[in-house]
């Protein structure tokens, strides 16, 4: 399987709309349009894992679809949504690295995926190789959302972000068992669960969501 | 035999849960007794393969780390010192069966843990032995926790056998493999060669005290009670030697240059001249022998280097010579500082002090104790025909030959090391001197002092081991070297042969040969002579008067034991050399306070000296270690979005590193 059979095209296709995607989530301005970028990303990913479901003919991989379809897509950013409808958040973006050099700190970093993943797994096969450079793409966009944004709401994008690029890269890889990548998910579900209840906390106690506020409250040090 | 050789280590761990059960007063004579019939059973294993034949193969145990089991052997090398081992061993623990009851926990762990480090034949387990060693002996010298100066001395220790750790574990890394005979078979070149020699010298020379690691050396002896500071004098530098030995002649192999016996021949010289010089300023009867201790660790080390350069320029029987003086002087060192740290435990019990100023006199009330000291004190000032001074003949002759050596440089080097060898040797004869003076000759300089009795018979049959030991080694070196040879054949090659000439020793054929027997016969034809002519020339039947007292009036009644000024002390008897030798390489100070006229305060002679060598490399090593506690204290203070970048950067450069790694 290779560049121009069918099976590789879409998946490749569809593994680099995610990773379109991913730099999306970093050049916008409003924390709405981010979040609707994000539920497009599940939306995707559900599609290509349906996709790999399909081509490796594994039926544990549409469960897999069904799950990012319902959480990635729908419930997660309806969430997100009444969240910041909820608190009156600001809508805009506070970013701490302006977005030119968020989009080039995001070029260089694919780059240095494909460097990573390419020779490194020369033994596998072509669509896996593909697969996990643009996987470890997006959970290294991911990191770097998480590291450039000062909003709350904005890093648990980014955790979800870097999340799909793993999931990417276990439903991209034959025979890798649903458990798993039912446990990652999970795993996440619960992040998010901590996020939300962290985020209420900090809206409660210090009305605001900047985590600039956090600071004096672990340590000694200011 | 290795069963046999397990099966001791196992009882030896087994005796250590014996110490923890509430046995009473059982559990002394039972702890110390077994340990004392172990031990004498790896001395008696030992001598056997080591006269008869060793055990082939590799004895392989069903546990260990997660890649394989832990694997046992024993080779000449590890023989011989597993017969130091067992010697040291037995006799300290009849020693320590006479004092108090202290430290049985840790004392079978430490003789166990020596024990596998020398029988393990992987890099694992001969580590794991090691430190196993290094932390029951922390627990003997912190065994008395509620000094002061004991909790800083096991502190130290404490960080210098880590440091001892943290060195010796890389330089196994970089060998390439963990199996000694995979490693033999290739060994490690270029840069990682030096890393593992730089690494080895540190890791070994930090355990065995060589300069300028010797700091804890000092502290830690004095601290343990006796017979603990007689194991770790004895058995415990020389395995740290062992370690050197092992990793540097036998596992990296004869391809490496010669020049690496350089480091080790002036890390030798320096050791062996500061130790000598300390041990003659030393007030406290153990300090001064771990001083002594320094020196002869020294001493080894610059035969072992010897060995090294002489093997570089394939001079086979000098090598030989070199590593024949090496062994030798280990073993010969471990009997007799042995003899005399339990010398010293026994005048401590008997006479209540170390500090030769409150002794003195002892070889009225402790005939027997100073009889053996006396032996033991001869070796170690390198009087023929004890043991001291056959191996140290060998290891001067060795430096003796150093001109054989191609390069000029290296040339020089060996005739400067003959230079600071003889200063050493003679140095410690003096400070051997001083400390019989002080101690055994003369009056008693306290009460306490006065009123001691002999050593008790444990005490006398744990110090009589070494010392006929030391005796039979220094009549018979030949035949001690012939045990030696597997070993000598480890550090220099299969064909080597050991530096015998029939009873005698030398480096061969038409080489000066050291023959005891006929030094003895001298000897005892002049003492013989010199007491006819007494006898003829003496004109009455001899008197006992009182004794000369150096020029003084007779002390006032209340002075029982004379007047105090009217004997040296340790510090008068230290001056001459402190003034000559310890101002440049001790800092020695000397100050004299004189009050003005008409002031009734008595004037003041300060004196004293500080070790720079000691300190050079801890005191920055501890302003490194706050510095870069400061900088880590930053890190507390990151913000969230730091400490995320923080992992986020190290996981970019890690991928960079690979992404780097693989395009090459």
């Amino acid at each position: 399987m290779g560049f121009g059979q069918l099976p590789y095209d879409v998946a490749h296709l569809l593994g680099g709309g995610i990773l379109l995607l991913s730099f999306m989530l970093l050049y916008q301005r409003r924390v709405a349009a981010v979040v609707s970028v994000l539920a497009a990303q599940g939306g995707l990913l559900a599609l290509a894992a349906a996709w790999q479901g399909f081509v490796q003919g594994a039926p544990q991989l549409y469960l897999t679809a069904l799950i990012a379809a319902v959480a990635k897509a729908v419930c997660i950013p309806l969430a997100l949504r009444w969240t910041i409808r909820r608190l009156a958040l600001a809508r805009g973006v506070d970013a701490a690295l302006g977005i030119g050099p968020s989009l080039m700190a995001g070029v260089a970093l694919v780059a240095l995926a494909i460097m990573v993943a390419l020779p490194v797994t020369t033994a596998a096969q072509a669509l896996a190789r593909e697969d996990l450079a643009v996987a470890l793409s997006i959970v290294l966009l991911g990191m770097l959302m998480m590291i450039t944004r000062r909003n709350a709401i904005l890093q648990v994008v980014g955790l979800m972000s870097l999340e799909n690029g793993l999931v990417l890269a276990a439903v991209g890889v034959a025979g890798m068992p649903l458990v798993v990548e039912l446990s990652t998910a999970a795993l996440v579900m619960v992040l998010l669960v901590v996020a939300g209840v962290f985020v209420f906390q900090m809206r409660e106690r210090l009305d605001s969501l900047d985590i600039a506020l956090l600071h004096p409250h672990r340590g000694e040090r200011e | 035999m290795l069963t046999a050789l397990a099966l001791g280590l196992a009882l030896l761990g087994l005796l250590a849960g014996v110490a923890l059960v509430p046995a009473g007063r059982w559990a002394g004579p039972v702890v110390l007794g077994g340990s004392a019939l172990l031990s004498a059973g790896f001395a008696l294993l030992a001598i056997g393969a080591l006269a008869i034949g060793l055990p082939e193969g590799v004895l392989v145990l069903p546990f260990g780390p997660a890649w394989a089991g832990m694997s046992l052997a024993l080779d000449g090398l590890s023989a011989w010192f597993l017969l130091l081992l067992g010697l040291v061993g037995s006799s300290a623990s009849v020693f320590a069966l006479g004092g108090p009851r202290q430290g049985l926990v840790a004392w079978p762990l430490f003789l166990g843990g020596m024990g596998l480090a020398l029988l393990g034949a992987d890099g694992f387990t001969l580590l794991l032995g090691f430190e196993l060693m290094s932390l029951a002996s922390w627990a003997l010298v912190a065994l008395d926790h509620r000094e002061a100066a004991s909790r800083e001395a096991a502190r130290l220790y404490l960080v210098f056998a880590a440091l001892a750790g943290a060195c010796l574990v890389p330089a196994f890394g970089l060998l390439g493999a963990l199996d000694f005979a995979a490693i033999r078979a290739a060994p490690p070149e270029g840069w990682r060669a030096v890393a593992v020699l730089a690494l080895g010298l540190i890791g070994a020379g930090a355990k065995a005290g060589l300069v300028p690691l010797h700091l804890w050396l000092p502290l830690a002896h004095p601290a343990a009670p006796s017979p603990a500071s007689a194991l770790m004098s004895g058995v415990m530098t020389k395995l740290a030697l062992y370690v050197l030995a092992r990793l540097l002649l036998d596992l990296c192999g004869p391809v490496q240059p010669g020049w690496w016996g350089v480091p080790l021949l002036a890390a030798g010289a320096a050791s062996a001249l500061l130790g000598a010089l300390r041990a003659n300023l030393e007030e406290d009867a153990k300090v001064a022998l771990a001083c002594s201790t320094i020196e002869n660790v020294g001493l080894v080390t610059m035969a072992l280097g010897l060995a090294l350069l002489f093997r570089g320029a394939d001079l086979g029987p000098m090598a030989a010579l070199a590593a024949g003086a090496a062994l030798l002087h280990a073993m010969a060192h471990g009997l007799f500082k042995t003899l005399l740290f339990l010398v010293a435990g026994a005048v401590q019990h008997a006479a209540g002090s170390r500090r030769l100023d409150r002794l003195g006199g002892l070889i009225h009330a402790m005939p027997r104790t100073t009889l053996l000291a006396l032996i033991g004190l001869g070796a170690a000032a390198a009087l023929p025909p004890l043991s001291g001074f056959a191996s140290e003949w060998l290891l001067l002759q060795a430096l003796l030959g150093g001109w054989r050596l191609g390069e000029i440089g290296l040339q020089v080097a060996a005739a400067a090391a003959l230079a600071l060898a003889a200063m050493a040797v003679a140095l410690a004869a003096a400070a051997m001197l001083r400390l019989f003076g002080l101690a055994f000759l003369g009056r008693p300089r306290s009460p306490r002092g006065a009123g001691a009795r002999e050593a008790n018979r444990f005490e006398l049959a744990g110090m009589a081991v070494p010392a006929v030991l030391t005796l039979l080694i220094g009549l018979f070196p030949g035949l001690a070297l012939a045990l030696a040879a597997p070993g000598i054949r480890v550090l220099v090659g299969p064909a080597a042969m050991p530096p015998v000439v029939g009873l005698a020793v030398g480096a061969g054929e038409g080489h000066s040969a050291y023959a005891p027997l006929v030094v003895l016969l001298l000897l005892g034809l002049v003492l013989v002579l010199l007491w006819l002519v007494v006898r003829r020339r003496s004109p009455a039947l001899a008197e006992r008067g009182p004794a000369w007292n150096g020029g003084f009036i007779d002390p006032p009644p209340e002075f029982v034991f004379g007047d105090p000024l009217s004997q040296p002390s340790a510090a008068g008897m230290a001056q001459p050399l402190r003034r000559m030798l310890g101002g440049s390489l001790l800092a020695g100070r000397e100050a004299v306070t004189m009050p003005p006229p008409g002031d009734t305060r008595p004037a003041r002679l300060e004196a004293g000296f500080e070790d720079r060598a000691a300190l050079a490399l801890p005191v920055p090593a501890a302003r490194l270690r706050d510095a870069i506690a400061d900088q880590v204290e930053r890190l507390r203070g990151l913000t969230l979005r730091g400490s995320l970048s923080l992992g986020f950067a190290t996981l970019v450069g890690l991928l960079a590193l690979l992404a780097w790694l693989e395009a090459r």
